[in-house]
């Protein structure tokens, strides 16, 4: 008999670990669907291959540990590792890369600080980072998004192709806003948005709409209550405000208006997938408030002062060290005491 | 002292009590130069000289200097052992030197030195000593070349590039491509990457131990068909 350890609260809720892991499944399914419509299938083939090789590294990882497989690997965690991560990465990305990545993140992120439950970051980020210092050019080559020049956007046999035999179709990739808009130095923000065909309505062609989709899907899993509004209002909230200090109205210089900050990147996927994460973040409402205020300030600070041009992964990282000084210090009142103190108070274990 | 028993200085020093990965000592050097096999060799030979040096030099003093000033003592024969290995550096390998860097001065600093002259030497015979440093010296220098090789294969895909440096121009050919047309997985030879491989091989010793235990624990309790347990009811099937 397997005797699992558990933590309190002992109450059971009518969410399973496994409903939850495939609630936010199915919430990727807008922003994942705009991605594919505007980059081709190359998101869809990346998911595909990162579940295959999330499950493997799972099973190996529970067989090295001597636990028990078959309730782990039903509980869809390490699917929602692998998707996650898959969405992160550039589309048409190589088979190894994936390879690397989400087995960094499943082995290593997850199970060697202790699985499900246990890992102080967010394993899918951790992957991620891992990525982008090793392999920065595999990391960076976006595909062109559909109706930005002439070349259609590849169908799924050359999208599987471009997948596990790298470089076999002919792709054509370019740089992204956010890149576009940190390598400028000499345009003003109107005429780099007439030169570059890449800007859409508000932020970048596609990224707009894939970045709605995760709103979209974020509500949602806000309306199932699978995590509430804290983390991310807070995030969304100071990253708009860094954006509106630091908006100069367009000049040469400009870091972005709020409206770009939010609809390019990774704003809203980390907003509602990655920084609600129960295990890495903060515990308490109010320590998912800091949680999710600092992330804001420091995703607009590592885009706009930083040499990445995307940050959410960077900013996710480094408040996962700082969750467990937030929650320190806002232990939320214990019914009965007047006010919270700090776990070192007398008479705590 | 007690005869030292150089078969158990030998155990100590390469495996049960390993500097690097047991005492968890000099991890400086340990994670910061070890990005390939010919600076994990160079650190580890100069790491190696030093230790003989000093522990030699510390046991002969050892009955004339007192013991309120013998860490004084101690580090200043530490230091002007570094100091030759650095002008002997400069001399015959100097791009190693340079690529060594601020890391091989620092070796002064290394707690394995002066572990091993205040717990050791201090107490020892001039021979014992010495070859308590030789042999705490290779089983430091050993966990470099093994962090070395797996950090260079894991990053470049390559073993043994640019021995030159070290063993004259004989040596360009020595560089084995492991994995021809691989990418270069910059994260094992960054800092990040001497953490993890660190880890992974304190976790291989352990688990190495555990089996060795597991074994003896096996051989030495052999239950006896039959035998009663101790204050338990019921026999061995």
């Amino acid at each position: 008999m397997a005797l699992m350890r558990v933590t309190s609260p002992h109450a059971h809720g009518p969410l399973s670990t496994a409903r939850v892991m495939q609630t936010v499944l199915l919430a990727c399914i807008p922003g994942v669907a705009a991605l594919t419509w505007f980059f081709g299938y190359g998101t869809l083939v990346n998911i595909a291959w990162a579940c295959l090789v999330g499950l493997a590294s799972e099973a190996i990882a529970l067989k090295l540990r001597r636990r028990p497989m078959g309730m782990y690997l039903k509980d869809y965690s390490a699917l929602v590792t692998a998707t996650l991560l898959a969405i992160a990465m550039p589309a048409y990305a190589p088979w190894w890369l994936i390879l690397v990545g989400v087995s960094f993140s499943i082995i290593i992120a997850k199970h060697l600080y202790g699985g499900l439950g246990y890992n102080p970051f967010n394993p899918a980020m951790v992957g991620y980072v891992v990525l982008l210092i090793s392999f920065p050019v595999e990391m960076t080559s976006w595909a062109a998004p559909r109706g930005v020049n002439a070349i259609e956007v590849p169908g799924l046999l050359d999208a599987v192709k471009l997948c596990f035999v790298p470089g076999s179709v002919d792709a054509v990739t370019m740089a992204t806003p956010l890149d576009l808009l940190k390598q400028n130095k000499t345009l003003a923000v109107d005429a780099l948005w007439q030169q570059n065909p890449q800007f859409g309505r508000w932020a970048g062609v596609g990224w707009e709409w894939a970045s709605l989709g995760f709103l979209a899907g974020g509500l949602w899993m806000l309306y199932r209550r699978i995590y509430t509004w804290h983390a991310p209002v807070a995030m969304l909230a100071s990253l708009t405000l860094m954006a509106a200090l630091f908006d100069d109205g367009g000049a040469a210089r400009s870091t972005g208006s709020p409206l770009f900050h939010l609809l390019s990147g990774g704003t809203m996927f980390g907003a509602f997938f990655i920084i609600t994460d129960p295990v890495s973040s903060a515990v308490s409402n109010l320590g998912r408030l800091v949680f999710g205020a600092l992330i804001g300030v420091l995703v607009f600070l590592i885009r706009s002062f930083g040499n990445y041009p995307d940050a959410v992964a960077f900013a996710v990282l480094i408040m996962n060290f700082a969750a467990p000084f937030i929650d320190y210090y806002t232990q939320p009142r214990t019914y009965g005491h007047r006010q919270g103190g700090t776990a070192s108070r007398k008479g705590a274990p | 002292m007690a005869e030292a028993n150089y078969r158990e200085l030998s155990i100590n020093g390469l495996w049960k009590n390993n500097p690097a990965i047991v005492q968890l000592l000099g991890l400086c050097p340990l994670l910061a130069v070890t990005g390939s096999v010919v600076n994990a060799i160079g650190l580890g030979l100069a790491t190696v000289f030093v230790l003989v040096t000093s522990n030699t030099s510390v046991s002969l003093i050892r009955n004339i200097v007192s013991d309120t000033v013998r860490l004084p003592a101690f580090v200043m024969i530490i230091a002007s052992a570094v100091t030759c290995i650095e002008l002997l550096m400069q001399a015959f390998a100097y791009e190693l030197y340079q690529i060594l860097g601020i890391f091989l001065p620092l070796i002064t600093t290394n707690c394995v030195i002066l572990g091993r002259a205040d717990g050791f030497a201090r107490k020892n015979a001039i021979a014992p000593a010495m070859y308590d440093g030789f042999i705490m010296g290779v089983g430091f220098m050993v966990v470099l070349v093994v962090l070395g090789g797996l950090r260079e294969l894991a990053g470049t895909g390559a073993l043994f590039a640019n021995m030159d440096l070290l063993f004259g121009p004989g040596a360009e050919s020595w560089k084995i491509v492991v994995f021809s047309n691989y990418k270069d997985f910059l994260l094992a030879i960054l800092p990040p990457g001497a953490f993890i491989f660190t880890g992974l091989i304190i976790a291989a010793k352990n688990l190495i131990d555990a089996r060795i235990k597991a074994r003896e624990d096996a051989r030495r309790e052999k239950p006896v068909k039959g035998a009663k347990r101790v204050r338990v009811t019921g026999t061995i099937s």
